[in-house]
Formats: structure tokens, C-alpha cells, sequence
């Protein structure tokens, strides 16, 4: 039985579960997303459960401003801030190795910052001591590879990423569990299929067509439109890599390919993508009610605005510059940022797809089950 | 006129324009303008006469009492309205037709109603989904959710403060000025002809006036003094679940004017809340679902009423009034290891111990004669098949009273109680009208230029007796209905 006040509560899991229950009993905003027929099923709320319910949430506002028990009411209902709270929490507590997410929480932004130029300061300073003439070297065919050489490129990029993927296993593997499923429920394709394709067309931001209220009645897809150029914009330069990766080993081409060759076009649309979405999501993010975030929360979203940005800007300008003496320069910029992006994955906002997809999975195999238990109507 | 006001800027003479406050000098504070339509209310009721009295061109004000952030009265605390309709649509199931809502009405209320009124309300109550979605309303589609009502009842997307929020955006976009923290206080009328309302604007008292009043303030159940002059001094232990600012000044003002009174001062719909619920605004969670597992019984620990009467969405409203009828005006329900997870957790604490003796320590109650109580009531349960969803065979016997359905010996620890309290919801003493929502004087016959909608005529159509969703479903029609009146008042 939960013994819970309608006052604030103190811990962060014994205030979201205050509100979840005052939401319980209440229900109004059952409409608007999956948090509320997930909250439905239940009649306690554990920090599990908060957990799940925290990354089904995208913030769209609308829940709060239909509150009448929104603050300055004395209950001080705000599902989008708590959840919030609870999400970063989420971030990191399945991070891992703990330490570094403990660091990378305390000062987002300048942690990826600092890593972006320290990367960079010692690839430069790498470069200086193995005599290339860096900052002189022109390269007119824009052949990256005798800046850094194709085999450093790919081994650290390979190294770098087999630790994130490890990190991000053993992320998902604790959020699963803590979602409290199983081993056997992972492996129900049907429940898959339905929580990728809510994430990929991001349903929930969709607002039934008319978009998110971030802005207090404002409803408008630029949140959700702005996420599908970064998201998109991410996987384009990605398969742009993969594609280079393919071309240089499968088919033995070498790079630098010419503009209208597929790693080229790939990133050249990616880098577009990434260097317009971020910050029209920092941008729609600053115009929202302030309410209905966290600070905590804020940051990480912040640094990985940064990051995908830096990502997409050093990108596009290695492609007009490869030609020029300061291809060089903005190669080994350009690494670092994405470097810096790399090693941030797992402990910033960037596993957001990642619990918010295992929580999509776990609701649609949950709506599957017979409800937990049966009402009385209203 | 108020000498407290200047008159500046006025196209209309003989009305009031600006509203100041004189101290040596006039301060002009707030320009309202001329006034067309006067809007008392910013409710479901009063921004739908204010938006459809806006469509006709009018220069309309509404002057609300609460600040912007407790604005929407009661209504921001609703979910639904009840809607005739003849075929499935997509927010709601089967058909629901006129003669079977009328029949659910007059059931209710006993025959105690308006029947041309009430009739009026169900036919144009088809269109209160679609009314309320051109000003941005949205429902719920009819499958989801786990409630019962959708047959009968429309859903808005979010509840009552999403559709205030709507009702409210749009009659900005539509160039209505709502004005908040205006508390009207009384109404000036010149026999049967609305003239002015000396209201108290952010403060400063003011007058205005217009040529039109559509009165959508609600009821007065946010006003202790006048429910103890209704129910004596027992209401003073009642709890308000809406606005604190439902507080029947126009009403009471409109009454003392000459206007015809309907209903009676002690009707009014109260359910059982838990005691601890703040005093005004706890809306619907503070509402307690456990009664029909447990027992209730007074503060001498005696029960008094059937708890397992029928189910309880269906007695969930008597509640209300077999507390207030009790000794202090409290209840508590108590239940055991067994009931829970068949009920909603209340959003308050239980309390909680692993005797019984315990348990009426913790809240207050003579621990011997609970004792006896329940072990009373453990002897009197005949055997039975409990089942929560139907009327069960689980009864008692020899007690007085009986519960009849669901009775399960209270023997499972831990043990656990919830203290009850009536919560009024609102009242049903109102302002008489006619068929175009017109007040209606004293005499019967209707007043030049005043309108009322929503709660404060409400009596007219509920005697007494509650019909889920019909609040709104009033407040909707009538404030329509008000809205023409007043947007076609004064052509020919
Ligand atoms: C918890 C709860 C749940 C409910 N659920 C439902 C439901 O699901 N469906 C349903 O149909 N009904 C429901 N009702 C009933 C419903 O709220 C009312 O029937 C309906 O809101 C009445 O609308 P209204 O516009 O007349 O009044 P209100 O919405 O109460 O608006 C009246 C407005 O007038 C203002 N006012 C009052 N006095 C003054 C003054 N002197 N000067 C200026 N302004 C003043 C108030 O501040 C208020 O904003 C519920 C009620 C409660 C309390
Ligand atoms: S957010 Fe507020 S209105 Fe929505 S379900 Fe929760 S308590 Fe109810
Ligand atoms: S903010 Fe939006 S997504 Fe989050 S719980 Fe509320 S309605 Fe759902």
C-alpha cells in the first residue's frame, strides 16, 4: 500500500510516486500519451516503475497545462519536471562505468567541451611530433588518410566504439531488467516492431496531429520536425562512415570520393541535418515554459545539442575545405568532436533512443498482458 | 453610477467605461471600453455565451473573480459532458437517445424538473462535442480508458482545464477581454432591466455596466456562511472539492432583486471524500473508493448505513449526505489486508495498524467499541463467494443495519482506515430562465436583458439528484443559448 502525502515528498522516487498516484486517481490525462495508461496498470509506483514511466515521457507539456492541480495548487502536480528529474537519474544509474556518468553529470557542456579539445590538442600535437607539417599541409587530392592514417583513423574509431557499444549493452541490459522484463519477453518481435515504429516517427511528440504544447497552447511539430533532422542527420553520417568503411575495404576504392558519391551525399545531407536540428531543438527548448524542465536534465540535452552540432559543422566544413591547406585542421577538429561525441554516448543524453525504445518495447509487450488488476468504474 | 468611477471615452452614453479609483483623484485603472455583453464567470458556461456573443459582433467583457491561474471554476475540475446522439461516433459508443436520457433524468431527480427545459438540454446536447471542438476542445476517443460512461458520456482530452485553457485562448483570439480578479458584488438593476455590477477589480472597487448580462458565476457552494444558513452549523465541517470563488454573490444579489428563485438551498450534490482533502479544490482524487470493502462507522464507532448497498459508482452521491447526518460530520472507513489492490489508493496516507485497537488509537476512535464493532460485524458475515463486480452473496445478518453484498470478516492484518468527510460538489439553488436562457423575474415573466448559464440555473433541469456529465451539458447548452440571446439583443 503506498503511504504517500499529497505534500512534497522528499526523495526524488517518493515524489514522483506522490504525484503518480494523485495522476492515478485522477486520470484526466490518460488521452494524451503512454505514461498514463502504463501509470494505469499500476497501483504503487517503485523506482522501477518510475524509471519506465520517465523515459515513455517526452516532455510535450500538454499534461501539464491541463493540471488543475499544477502548482501553485498545493498537490504540485508537474509530470513533465518530475519525470524529467527521474529520467536524468535513470541516465545514470544504468550508465556505465558509474564514475565516469557521475563526472560527465556534474558539468555536461564543459566535460564535452574539454574532451573535444583535448582530443584535438593531442592529435595536433601527435601530428606535430610525427613531423607531418600539419598546419601547412596541403593536400589538394583532400586525402585524409595522410593526415591521419586510415589504420589510426579506423583502430581508435573501432576501439572507441566497441567500449561504447559494451557500455551501452550493459546499459540496456540493467534497463531492462529494471523495467522488471525478462530475458524471453526481449526476444517478442511483434512488441518490437511496434515500439520502433512509435520511436521512429516519434508518435508521442505528434500530439494526435497537432504537435507538442511545449509553449503553452501553442501546439507545433517544429520539436517533433527538429528531432527528425537531428536523428536523421545522425544516422545519414553514420551510414556515410559505414558506406566509406564498405568502399575502402569491401571494394578497395579509396578515398576522397567525388561529391556526388555515396559517402559524400550521405554525410553532406547528415551534416545539414545536424547542423540545423540541434539548435532548433535548443531553440524550441528555450522557447517552452521553464516549468516543465529540469536543470539536471537541461545540461546533458545541452551537451549533446553541442556535440551533434560541432559534429555536423566541422563535417560540412572538412568538405568544402578539403581541398585547402586548412583540410588538415579541420580534420583533426573535426574527429575530435565526433571523438568527443563517442566517448559521451553513454553517459549523457545521447542513450535516450536507447531506454526510451526499451520502454516503448516494454509497454507494448505490457498492453499484451491482462491488466494487473480491475477498477470499480468511475 | 458608482462615484468612484469616471465615465471617459464613451460612445455609449449613460454607460460606464472606464473603471478608476478615487482617492482626491481619479486614477483611471483599467479601460474595459464599451461594454456590449457582460460576462459574469469565465467557466464552461460563461465563455461559451462570451464566444458565441462575440461571433455576432458584440463588444463582449468577462469578468472573473479567481486570478489567471485558478481560472476555469469548476469546470476545470470536470471530464465530461453527457451527449445525446442516435449512432456510434468516434468519441462515442452505441446510441444514447432522447427519450433514455430523459428517462435517466427524471429518475435522478424524481420528476423534479423542468421538463421543456430538460428536453431542450438533451436535443441540443448533441452538438456540444462539436461546438466545443471549433474553439480547440479535443475528447478522447471512446475505446480507450476503462471507464463505463463512454457510451454516454463525451471525454475531453486532458479534462476540464485543457478545455478551459481552449474555451480561454480562443475568446482571446476572438478579441474578447476576460478580466481576472474581478470579484462581482452586486448587481444594479432598474426594475427588470440590467444596468450596472459594482464589482472589485484587482482590488479596486469598480463599477461597470452594459447593455446585456449573461450571469454564468455558479452556485455558493464555496460559501460556508450561506451553507450554514441553508444546513446549520454542520456545513461548516463540509469540504468544497471546486473553486473556492463559487461564492454566490451574483446569485444571491440576483435573488434580492427580483429575479425568480428555483431550487432549494439544501440541495446540492456532496459525495464522501477523504477527511484530510484541503478545504476547497481537492477536485476529483480526493475522492475515496474502499467504502464497499470495509466498514464505515461514526465517531463513537458505530456504523449506521448499508455499506454494500449497491456498487459504488452508483452510491458513491448519498455518501456525502449519511456523513454530513452524522456526529461531527465524519466517517471512517475501515478495511482490511484483504481489500487492498480492489481499490484505488487514496492519494492519502492510510492509516495503518496491525490490531484493530491500534488502528482506533491512530485515529481518534474508542478503541473498545470499535472492538466490538467489528468483531459484531465478523459474526454476523455469512458465508459467500466474494466478487466485487457483481452483487455478490456476501451478507451479514442480525445486524442493524446489514450490509448486503460484499462483506468479508475483518480479520486480515495489517488493518487500515480512512476518515471521511462530506465533500459538496455544488448547489442547485438558481436563478429561474426560459427556453433562450433568458432570466426569468419573479412574476414569471422574462427580464429585458439578462441571460443566465451553467450552475447558477442548473436547478432548473436538476431539482435535485446528480446525472453524471449533465453539469457541463447544461452549462454548454444554456451558455449557447445565453450567448444568442445576447448577441441578437437589440436588433429587430
Ligand atoms: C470535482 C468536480 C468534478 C466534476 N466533474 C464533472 C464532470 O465530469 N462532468 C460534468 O458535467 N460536471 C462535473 N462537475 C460539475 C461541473 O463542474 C459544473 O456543473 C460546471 O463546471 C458548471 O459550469 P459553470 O460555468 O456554470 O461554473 P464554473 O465553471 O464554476 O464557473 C463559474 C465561474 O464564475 C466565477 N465567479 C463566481 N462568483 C463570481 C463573482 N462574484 N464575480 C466574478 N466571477 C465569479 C468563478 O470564479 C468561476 O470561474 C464537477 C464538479 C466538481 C467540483
Ligand atoms: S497531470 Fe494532473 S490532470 Fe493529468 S492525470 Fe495527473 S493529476 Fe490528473
Ligand atoms: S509531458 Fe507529455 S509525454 Fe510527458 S507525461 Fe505529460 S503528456 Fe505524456
Amino acid at each position: 500500500m503506498a503511504v504517500i502525502d499529497p505534500q512534497p515528498a522528499a526523495s526524488l522516487a517518493d515524489e514522483g510516486a506522490r504525484q503518480m498516484t494523485i495522476c492515478n486517481a485522477c486520470r484526466y490525462c490518460e488521452g494524451y500519451c503512454a505514461v498514463f495508461p502504463a501509470m494505469e496498470r499500476r497501483l504503487i509506483f517503485d523506482r522501477h516503475d518510475m524509471g519506465y514511466l520517465a523515459n515513455l515521457c517526452h516532455a510535450c507539456g500538454e499534461c501539464y497545462f491541463a493540471c488543475q492541480f499544477a502548482p501553485p495548487h498545493e498537490f504540485a502536480v508537474n509530470i513533465p519536471q518530475v519525470l524529467a528529474q527521474v529520467r536524468t537519474e535513470t541516465y545514470r544509474d544504468f550508465a556505465w562505468p558509474a564514475v565516469i556518468a557521475a563526472a560527465f553529470n556534474r558539468n555536461a557542456v564543459g566535460t564535452a567541451l574539454t574532451l573535444a579539445l583535448c582530443i584535438a590538442g593531442a592529435m595536433l600535437a601527435a601530428a606535430g611530433f610525427s613531423g607531418v607539417g600539419i598546419l601547412t599541409l596541403t593536400a589538394p587530392d583532400g586525402d585524409f588518410f595522410k593526415v591521419v592514417p586510415h589504420a589510426v583513423m579506423a583502430g581508435t574509431f573501432g576501439f572507441v566504439g566497441l567500449f561504447v557499444l559494451a557500455a551501452l549493452v550493459v546499459g540496456g541490459v540493467k534497463a531492462w531488467r529494471s523495467l522488471g522484463e525478462t530475458a524471453a519477453s526481449a526476444l517478442r518481435p511483434a512488441a518490437w516492431g511496434e515500439a520502433i515504429a512509435d520511436a521512429l516517427t516519434l508518435k508521442y511528440l505528434s500530439g494526435d496531429g497537432d504537435g507538442c504544447a511545449t509553449t503553452f497552447l501553442r501546439r507545433s511539430q517544429a520539436r517533433r520536425y527538429a528531432h527528425h533532422l537531428t536523428f536523421y542527420g545522425f544516422l545519414l553520417c553514420f551510414a556515410s562512415t559505414i558506406a566509406g568503411t564498405l568502399y575502402h575495404y569491401g571494394f578497395g576504392w579509396h578515398a576522397p570520393y567525388g561529391l556526388f558519391s555515396l559517402p559524400v551525399v550521405l554525410g553532406t545531407l547528415g551534416g545539414i541535418g545536424l547542423v540545423i536540428g540541434p539548435p532548433l531543438l535548443a531553440w524550441e527548448r528555450r522557447r517552452a515554459d521553464a516549468a516543465l524542465f529540469d536543470r539536471g536534465h537541461d545540461r546533458l540535452a545541452d551537451a549533446l545539442i553541442v556535440l551533434l552540432f560541432l559534429s555536423g559543422l566541422t563535417g560540412l566544413g572538412l568538405l568544402v575545405l578539403r581541398g585547402t591547406a586548412a583540410m588538415a585542421v579541420m580534420l583533426l577538429l573535426h574527429l575530435a568532436v565526433v571523438m568527443a561525441l563517442f566517448l559521451t554516448i553513454p553517459y549523457g543524453k545521447f542513450v535516450h533512443p536507447l531506454y526510451r525504445l526499451l520502454a516503448l518495447a516494454k509497454y507494448a509487450l505490457e498492453r499484451r498482458r491482462p491488466p494487473a488488476h480491475t477498477l470499480g468504474g468511475d | 453610477m458608482n462615484p468612484i468611477l469616471s465615465a471617459t471615452q464613451s460612445t455609449y452614453a449613460g454607460v460606464c467605461l472606464s473603471i478608476g479609483c478615487l482617492r482626491r483623484t481619479v486614477v483611471p485603472m483599467i479601460d474595459l471600453g464599451a461594454i456590449d455583453v457582460l460576462v459574469l464567470g469565465a467557466g464552461n458556461a460563461g465563455l461559451s455565451a462570451a464566444l458565441v456573443a462575440r461571433q455576432h459582433g458584440k463588444r463582449v467583457v468577462v469578468l472573473e473573480a479567481a486570478p489567471k491561474h485558478m481560472r476555469g471554476g469548476n469546470s476545470r475540475h470536470t471530464r465530461n459532458c453527457r451527449c445525446m446522439h442516435a449512432e456510434p461516433t468516434a468519441i462515442l459508443t452505441e446510441s444514447y437517445p432522447e427519450d433514455e436520457y430523459f428517462a435517466d433524468l427524471m429518475r435522478v431527480t424524481g420528476g423534479e424538473t423542468n421538463e421543456e427545459l430538460a428536453r431542450l438540454v438533451i436535443r441540443q446536447s448533441v452538438h456540444c462535442p462539436e461546438f466545443m471542438g471549433r474553439y480547440g476542445v479535443r475528447f478522447q476517443p471512446s475505446l480507450s480508458g476503462t471507464l463505463q460512461l463512454s457510451r454516454t458520456n463525451a471525454f475531453y482530452l486532458g479534462g476540464g482545464k485543457a478545455l478551459v485553457n481552449e474555451f480561454s485562448a480562443a475568446a482571446e483570439r476572438a478579441g474578447i477581454a476576460i478580466v481576472y480578479d474581478a470579484v462581482v458584488d452586486g448587481i444594479v438593476l432598474d426594475g427588470d432591466c440590467f444596468k450596472s455590477v459594482a464589482a472589485t477589480i484587482a482590488g479596486v472597487p469598480a463599477s461597470v455596466s452594459a447593455k446585456v448580462l449573461v450571469a454564468a458565476s455558479g452556485g455558493f457552494e464555496a460559501n460556508f456562511g450561506w451553507l450554514e444558513e441553508a444546513w446549520g452549523p454542520i456545513a461548516g465541517n463540509f469540504l468544497c472539492r471546486g473553486t473556492p470563488y463559487n461564492t454566490g454573490k451574483v446569485l444571491k444579489s440576483l435573488l434580492a432583486c427580483g429575479v425568480q428563485r428555483i431550487g432549494d438551498p439544501t440541495q446540492c450534490h456532496a459525495v464522501a471524500i477523504d477527511a484530510r482533502a484541503p478545504k476547497f479544490d481537492g477536485g476529483i482524487v480526493t475522492r475515496l473508493d474502499c467504502v464497499s470493502l470495509g466498514i464505515v462507522v461514526n465517531k463513537h464507532a458505530h456504523r449506521f448505513y448499508d455499506e454494500g448497498e449497491d456498487f459504488w459508482p452508483k452510491r458513491y452521491a448519498i455518501w456525502g449526505r449519511l456523513v454530513a447526518q452524522q456526529p461531527d460530520q465524519i466517517g471512517y472507513s475501515v478495511i482490511d489486508a484483504k481489500a487492498i489492490g480492489a481499490f484505488m489508493p487514496s492519494v492519502f496516507p492510510a492509516f495503518r495498524a496491525d490490531t484493530i485497537g491500534e488502528l482506533a488509537t491512530q485515529v481518534g476512535l474508542p478503541a473498545d467499541a470499535l472492538a466490538a464493532t467489528v468483531s459484531a460485524f465478523n459474526d454476523a458475515v455469512r458465508p459467500g463467494r466474494f466478487d466485487h463486480t457483481i452483487l455478490d452473496d456476501c451478507g451479514t445478518e442480525g445486524l442493524a443495519p446489514n450490509k448486503t453484498h460484499w462483506a468479508r470478516r475483518i480479520d486480515t492484518p495489517p488493518f487500515f482506515a480512512y476518515p471521511l468527510r462530506p465533500g459538496i460538489t455544488f448547489t442547485y439553488l438558481g436563478v429561474g430562465v426560459d427556453a433562450t436562457a433568458r432570466i426569468l423575474m419573479a412574476d414569471g415573466l422574462p427580464s429585458q436583458n439578462m441571460f443566465a448559464a451553467g450552475e447558477i440555473m442548473a436547478g432548473n433541469v436538476l431539482g435535485k439528484g446528480y446525472l453524471a456529465g449533465t453539469g457541463m451539458t447544461i452549462g454548454s447548452v444554456f451558455g449557447r443559448l445565453a450567448g444568442e440571446g445576447a448577441g441578437r439583443h437589440g436588433r429587430h
